[in-house]
């Protein structure tokens, strides 16, 4: 899922993982990147496509740098409208005087400072994330470089922590990035504008996720929907509250092992009260939500009515003998932002 | 919920065994965090620190993020991370340190729950995600050790904190909260997905 990128070798390359992480850190930053081809290269992008009218390029890696910084803060500290609707429907769903009750308190009361603070609403401030579609003709490098450096730059204020090890070394050079870190694809979209999508996915929520390959014996899951099901519903039991129940599942039954765990998820960007277009997946996401719930796992896993949140599903094809289901949960503190950029440089930030 | 429990640490052996699961506390005095590489470092080589109380003191499985302010630190959000990555080792970190609470998320494992009863000490849940809530109670970084080794999100903290709030989900006699909702919830995912096994018709 995270291939090495060009700018990702820079940490391993300031070899002495210098006292201070945050000189080390601009160094590394500023340095390299600057001197090479990158700024003449977008500025020529940019200069063939819509040169008359800009001041400057709204897609080259200096504009998208500062838009990226800015996503980065908004996804780490505001939890998303539709997210909080849940939590406060959850809320209302147990009994008063509740351990659950209680927590479901906490969890609102905790977006609400966040917010207010512009401070992160989980210390795990996550793997970045970024899903960007571009306009044909803009430069992929100067968006990688972007987030790269928009990682960087919120590391160092603090909205998120550093959050990269390199696990060669087990060294944490202390500005959120590294090899495959963040996580950037690029496709080209449609529009004119570049539109940006971020989930912040935390540590603990990761390692539940899970993926397994029908049929499961032991769970009677053929190599079909039902099979599918049981199969999305064992990880959901298993993860418990470890992953900060309650969760959103992310999941995806086709593909190969690496693009099912992405298509995974990918759902997580979307959000929780949307309907699934394609009828037999929308009725497979109710239904899992429901059982998922009857669990009775409750938030942190105390026990509650609430598990899960939302449940997004997709599919890939498959190779006759593969059939992967990959399952992905995301925490309560589901962080997620998108941005769209306009060619004329104009931002639209939601949520 | 019944009554919250206020503890000051280093808590006696007799408020440890009062406990019980389900019980609602809040901590006052001081605390130290720690978590993967922290707990790998310690059985490595056991290192002391002279300079501070552990015996009867609380451990938190923290990765906070932090700021360096002129004159110290800030902790600008510190939730507790995953407790269970820490089973293989805290057994031999409660007897070592004498911890006499462990205060994390998600619960831990057998080998934990044998580990509290025989010392007397107890698994308090904090909430995930709640960093916001749960920094404020924090009020003041003392210090911190082991951060040139290992980072800011694995150092070891420690922090003086006032009515920090946690739930007992594992006590020194033997119970735990997520062993019960673990054998609950088994029962109904095993009616759910319904007995048939694969191939059978």
């Amino acid at each position: 899922m995270a291939k090495p990128k060009r700018p990702t070798p820079k940490p391993a390359r300031k070899a002495p993982p210098s006292k201070k992480q945050k000189p080390a850190a601009r160094q590394a930053v500023k340095q390299p990147p600057r001197p090479k081809k990158a700024p003449k290269a977008a500025a020529k992008q940019a200069a063939k496509k819509t040169a008359p009218k800009r001041p400057a390029d709204p897609f080259g890696e200096k504009a998208l740098t500062q838009v990226f910084t800015e996503l980065l803060r908004r996804a780490a500290t505001s939890i998303p409208p539709d997210v909080l609707v849940a939590l406060e429907k959850a809320r209302e769903r147990e009994e008063p005087g509740s351990v659950a009750r209680d927590t479901f308190d906490v969890l609102i009361e905790n977006t609400r400072l966040a917010k207010q603070d512009s401070r992160p609403i989980c210390q795990d401030t996550g793997m970045p994330f970024f899903e960007v579609a571009i306009p044909r003709g803009i430069s992929i490098g100067a968006i990688e470089r972007a987030a790269v450096e928009a990682t960087r730059q919120a590391t160092k204020t603090g909205f998120l922590r550093p959050n990269s090890v390199d696990t060669l070394t087990n060294k944490n050079p202390g500005d959120g990035a590294g090899r495959g870190m963040p996580i950037v694809h690029v496709h080209e979209g449609k529009g004119k504008g570049l539109s940006v999508q971020l989930i912040l996915k935390g540590g603990g929520s990761e390692n539940v996720g899970t993926q397994s390959a029908l049929p499961n014996v032991d769970l009677g899951a053929d190599r079909d929907i039902d099979g599918v099901k049981k199969v999305v519903l064992e990880a959901i039991f298993n993860a418990q509250g470890k992953g900060c129940a309650p969760g959103v599942i992310g999941f995806c039954f086709g593909g190969d092992r690496a693009n099912g765990y992405n298509e995974a998820k990918k759902q997580l960007f979307r959000k929780l009260d949307d309907t699934n277009p394609d009828p037999t997946i929308a009725a497979m996401e109710a239904e899992l939500l429901e059982k998922g719930n009857l669990l009775g796992i409750g938030p942190m896993g105390y026990g509650g009515k609430t598990t899960l949140l939302g449940v997004k599903g997709s599919y890939l094809a498959r190779l006759p003998a593969c059939y992967f289901v990959s399952v992905t949960y995301m925490c309560w503190a589901t962080r997620r932002a998108a941005v769209e950029v306009l060619p004329s440089g104009k931002t639209v930030y939601s949520q | 919920m019944s009554a919250v429990k206020k503890l000051t640490t280093p808590l006696t052996p007799k408020a440890v065994r009062d406990l019980r699961k389900g019980d609602a506390v809040e901590i006052t005095g001081t605390i130290v965090t720690g978590r993967d590489a922290l707990h790998k470092l310690w059985i490595k080589g056991w290192p002391e620190y002279p300079d501070l109380t552990l015996r009867g003191s609380v451990l938190y499985h923290c990765g906070p993020v932090v700021r360096k302010e002129k004159d110290g630190w800030s902790m600008l959000a510190a939730g507790p991370t995953t407790s269970i990555r820490e089973e293989p080792y805290e057994a031999s970190v409660i007897a070592h340190y004498g911890f006499a609470g462990i205060i994390g998320k998600g619960g831990m494992g057998p080998k934990t729950l044998a580990a509290l009863k025989e010392y007397g000490a107890v698994y308090l849940h904090a909430i995930g995600g709640a960093a916001q809530v749960l920094a404020r109670k924090i009020v003041r970084v003392q210090g911190v050790r082991h951060l040139e080794e290992i980072g800011v999100p694995e150092a070891m903290w420690i922090l003086e904190v006032k009515d920090f709030p946690c739930l007992v989900t594992m006590d020194s006699h033997g119970e735990s909260l997520h062993e019960e909702v673990k054998k609950s919830s088994r029962a109904i995912f095993d009616e759910l997905i319904g007995k048939k096994k694969a191939g059978a018709a």
